[in-house]
């Protein structure tokens, strides 16, 4: 059992974490693309890279990568930035103090304070990699030390929910644009291989199919993998779980709206066949995705955060 | 040949990082007036003589950084990039000795047990109002008197479960009590933190002394909470109650519920229904039956108090009245903490107990005794002149540092409501070595131990040392240039 409040901020530490990582990844690896362009080439498309992290500034677009690590990293006005981020994420951590461990919460403040230092001395462009290998490090030792401190019980499956919901939603965003954006064939070997280092998926894809790079397999791999962490499928199963446990633990019973809906898709990954979803229309499927994690999202929130009193009060 | 040249300068401590050190009238916490170090401080001394002066840098700079590590600290604007400072922490501890604490101790217990029979008697017999022991009319013209709280019981007539008085030294070496705080004190994080941030940065200095631990505060805070269950709860809830994040203590609040071990709410976590209050969980509504709170009496409930309170529980005023939760604090503690009411603390002590005050009152006038305020305003150059509602050191007149204008505005605040000022001799406040730009100088403290009580008293053998780190200055709270240090109570 868990004040409400604190449950949602659990929740919130988790996709805020999760949205900072996958913001940074996708940065680290256009970054390293940009150095290997042929000089004279077409440069990167910035509105299109903006609406991949989801959080497409109101002004103007960035001009040049600076500008956008300024604007993707480090503006706090933008609240999808990497900095906004870790920053909500550790407001929500302070506000529940008492139910996360001391490591946790040292662990979350220090990449806080690090990263504000990072963006004070201001010399961070001479080498990006070190910031996106800094903020990558923070967020793995946080769910370290989350998972090695932390009772496994219903807080840390909140934790859970939040990071799996987003990056079920966030994956699957990705393909989604590339998709759109690219043509299917591999006419461009390049933007494949990137698709799968933004989802650090590229060694694991490897393996998996070996090095022969195909859009049909790389969506099969980043949807419907079920053993590598980042694929949707993964994630599904991990949103389901999480939900059930909770739902134990707190007397709900199972069959609760939330995991009804985190189980059906979780099932239709667990069933669907990539050629399928290829030929079909893979925009209109991805995107539901997006919707269904957004009504899990919904649901549990009505469940165990904003329920009606009156339905709890003693009879 | 060389010859020594007699001086008239007052006698210093030995040692290079001693050679600002001044000593005066003021009692010194760890020199005695001759320049030798008290009994109880001469292993401190002994290393403070050995230490370098980048040693020691180093090892404020571990411990400044510990704060900020843990969150120690407060916004100084907020926006965005709001800036965070930790509070200051001075190095070098405060000792206090076995028998000076022991007296404390004696005197904190009687003075906290007359206290909570004071309240009782108010808003019930008023056995001493009747007898004319305290004022009839001080008593209700206080801010903080709660006629809402006229005849209504109080879980074994426990007011105050949790105190916080200040005490300073005078110059002949006395503890005597400057403030009471019983609504709700704060700063016992500090004490907490301060010692652990010593054990990490000075372990080799704790060898050398048997220092009483502090640790185990929050256990001995909930077992006063548990004294407070009421009677027919079977397996009681508790939860502390915080104004949110927001506030400057929060820390605190979100420290004292880890260590307790319970959940901390805010006023938008509880609502009460029937006369009962519940908290919002995962798990649907659960009954709280005590709540240590953190939130003033003002803002606990919308419908009986400050009815723009976002912070308290609508109805939790009569679902305290109808005996189904209890409050630590109870409300209307703040009565017995007005800085007017508190001259009449001895004779409290004496009426209840028929006893002699253990520690003693600082000489206090009260402004709406004529006789008293004819002497105040004549002499407004020497004393010093506060407002019995402001805390924090504000509202304050410090007669000789004011200057002519400064007097004239509280000579007609004075007048306009004598009620509302009290004032005092201007007390030199004993100093503690701090080490301070590389330097270790004397710095004015206070003290302000923790009394809990429950089943029993119990005072944790430690407090908070609160230091007026700006020079000559004899401000200690945090809001006014103030810091802290740990403080040693030693074992017998």
């Amino acid at each position: 059992m868990l004040l409400s409040r604190v449950a949602d901020s659990l929740y919130w530490i988790g996709r805020y974490l999760e949205r900072a990582e996958h913001t940074i990844r996708l940065i680290d690896v256009r970054l390293d693309l940009e150095l290997d362009r042929r000089p004279g080439a077409e440069g990167w498309d910035f509105s299109r890279f903006c609406s991949a992290v989801q959080c497409a500034p109101e002004q103007e677009l960035p001009r040049n990568p600076t500008e956008l690590v300024e604007t993707l990293v480090f503006d706090p006005a933008n609240r999808g930035s990497v900095l906004a981020c870790v920053t909500s994420a550790r407001e929500n951590a302070r506000q529940v103090r008492e139910e996360i461990s001391t490591d946790m919460w040292e662990q979350l403040n220090a990449l806080y304070l690090r990263l504000k230092q990072v963006r004070g001395e201001g010399t961070w462009s001479a080498r990006p990699h070190y910031l996106s290998r800094l903020i990558f490090e923070g967020v793995h030792l946080f769910e370290g030390v989350t998972d090695s401190t932390m009772g496994h019980g219903e807080g840390w499956q909140l934790l859970r929910v939040g990071r799996f919901i987003e990056r079920a939603a966030a994956t699957a965003s990705l393909v989604d644009l590339q998709f759109r954006g690219a043509p299917r064939l591999p006419a461009n070997h390049v933007e494949w291989v990137g698709l799968l280092r933004s989802c650090a998926a590229f060694e694991a894809y490897c393996r998996h199919y070996t090095a022969d790079v195909r859009p049909d397999r790389v969506a099969e791999f980043l949807l419907l993998n079920a053993e590598f962490p980042r694929s949707v499928r993964f994630a599904a199963s991990r949103v389901e779980a999480a939900l059930r446990a909770i739902a134990q633990v707190t007397g709900r019973g199972a069959g609760g709206r939330a995991e009804r809906l985190a189980g059906r898709l979780h099932a239709s990954l667990d069933y669907g066949q990539v050629d399928e979803i290829l030929g079909e229309d893979p925009h209109a499927y991805l995107e539901g995705i997006g919707l269904y994690c957004a009504q899990i999202h919904d649901a549990a929130h009505q469940s165990y955060i904003s329920y009606p009193i009156e339905s709890a009060l003693p009879a | 040949m060389s010859l020594i040249v007699p001086s008239n300068a007052s006698p210093r401590p030995s040692g290079e990082l001693f050679s600002d050190y001044l000593l005066d009238a003021a009692y010194d916490e760890m020199f005695e007036s001759t320049g030798a170090a008290r009994p109880h401080c001469r292993a401190l001394f002994d290393e403070l003589r050995a230490a370098s002066e980048s040693g020691l840098s180093q090892r404020q700079m571990e411990a400044d950084k510990a704060f900020l590590m843990q969150g120690i600290t407060f916004t100084v604007y907020g926006d965005d990039q709001g800036i965070e400072r930790i509070f200051p922490f001075d190095l070098l501890p405060r000792i206090i000795a076995a028998g000076e604490w022991r007296t404390l101790e004696r005197g904190l217990t009687q003075r906290l047990t007359a206290i909570n029979l004071f309240l009782k008697d108010v808003y019930h017999d008023q056995r001493i109002l009747d007898e004319g022991v305290v004022p009839r009319q001080l008593v209700q013209s206080c801010r903080h008197y709660r006629r809402e709280m006229r005849g209504v019981h109080v879980h074994r007539d426990i007011y105050v479960s949790v105190a916080g008085s200040d005490l300073i030294r005078l110059e002949d070496g006395r503890f005597v009590v400057l403030e009471d705080n019983l609504r709700v004190p704060s700063g016992v994080s500090y004490m907490l933190a301060n010692r652990e941030a010593t054990k990490r940065v000075l372990p080799g200095l704790f060898d050398r002394y048997h220092v009483s631990p502090v640790a185990h505060y929050g256990q001995a805070l909930l077992a006063t909470l548990r004294a407070l269950a009421p009677p027919s709860t079977v397996d009681p809830t508790f939860v502390v109650l915080t104004p949110g994040v927001g506030n400057s203590a929060y820390f605190e609040h979100a420290f004292l519920a880890r260590e307790m071990g319970l959940p901390l709410v805010e006023g938008r976590d509880l609502l009460v229904h029937d006369n009962v209050v519940y908290m919002r969980t995962t798990a649907g509504l659960r009954r709280v039956d005590v709540i240590y709170r953190r939130v003033d009496d003002d803002y606990l409930d919308p419908l009986a108090f400050r009815a723009d309170s976002h912070l308290g529980v609508a109805g939790l005023l009569n679902a305290y009245r109808a005996g189904n939760v209890s409050l630590a604090n109870a409300i209307g503690t703040g009565l017995a903490d007005d800085k007017a009411l508190y001259a009449y603390i001895p004779a409290i002590i004496r009426f209840y107990m028929s006893e002699e005050p253990i520690l003693p009152n600082v000489d206090t006038y009260l402004l709406d005794v004529p006789s008293d305020r004819k002497y105040v305003l004549d002499h407004l150059d020497s004393l010093v002149v506060k407002a019995v509602g402001e805390s924090g050191g504000y509202g304050m007149l410090i007669g000789p540092h004011s200057t002519a204008a400064e007097r004239a505005t509280f000579k007609a605040k004075i007048e306009a409501d004598p009620r509302n000022f009290i004032a005092q001799p201007t007390l030199s406040l004993s100093r503690s070595p701090c080490f301070i730009d590389g330097r270790i100088e004397p710095r004015h403290v206070d003290l302000r131990p923790y009394v809990l009580y429950g089943d029993t008293v119990t005072i944790v053998p430690g407090g908070l040392t609160r230091v007026a780190l700006r020079k000559g200055s004899l401000v200690v709270n945090s809001s006014q240039g103030g810091g802290s240090k740990d403080t040693w109570v030693l074992a017998e």
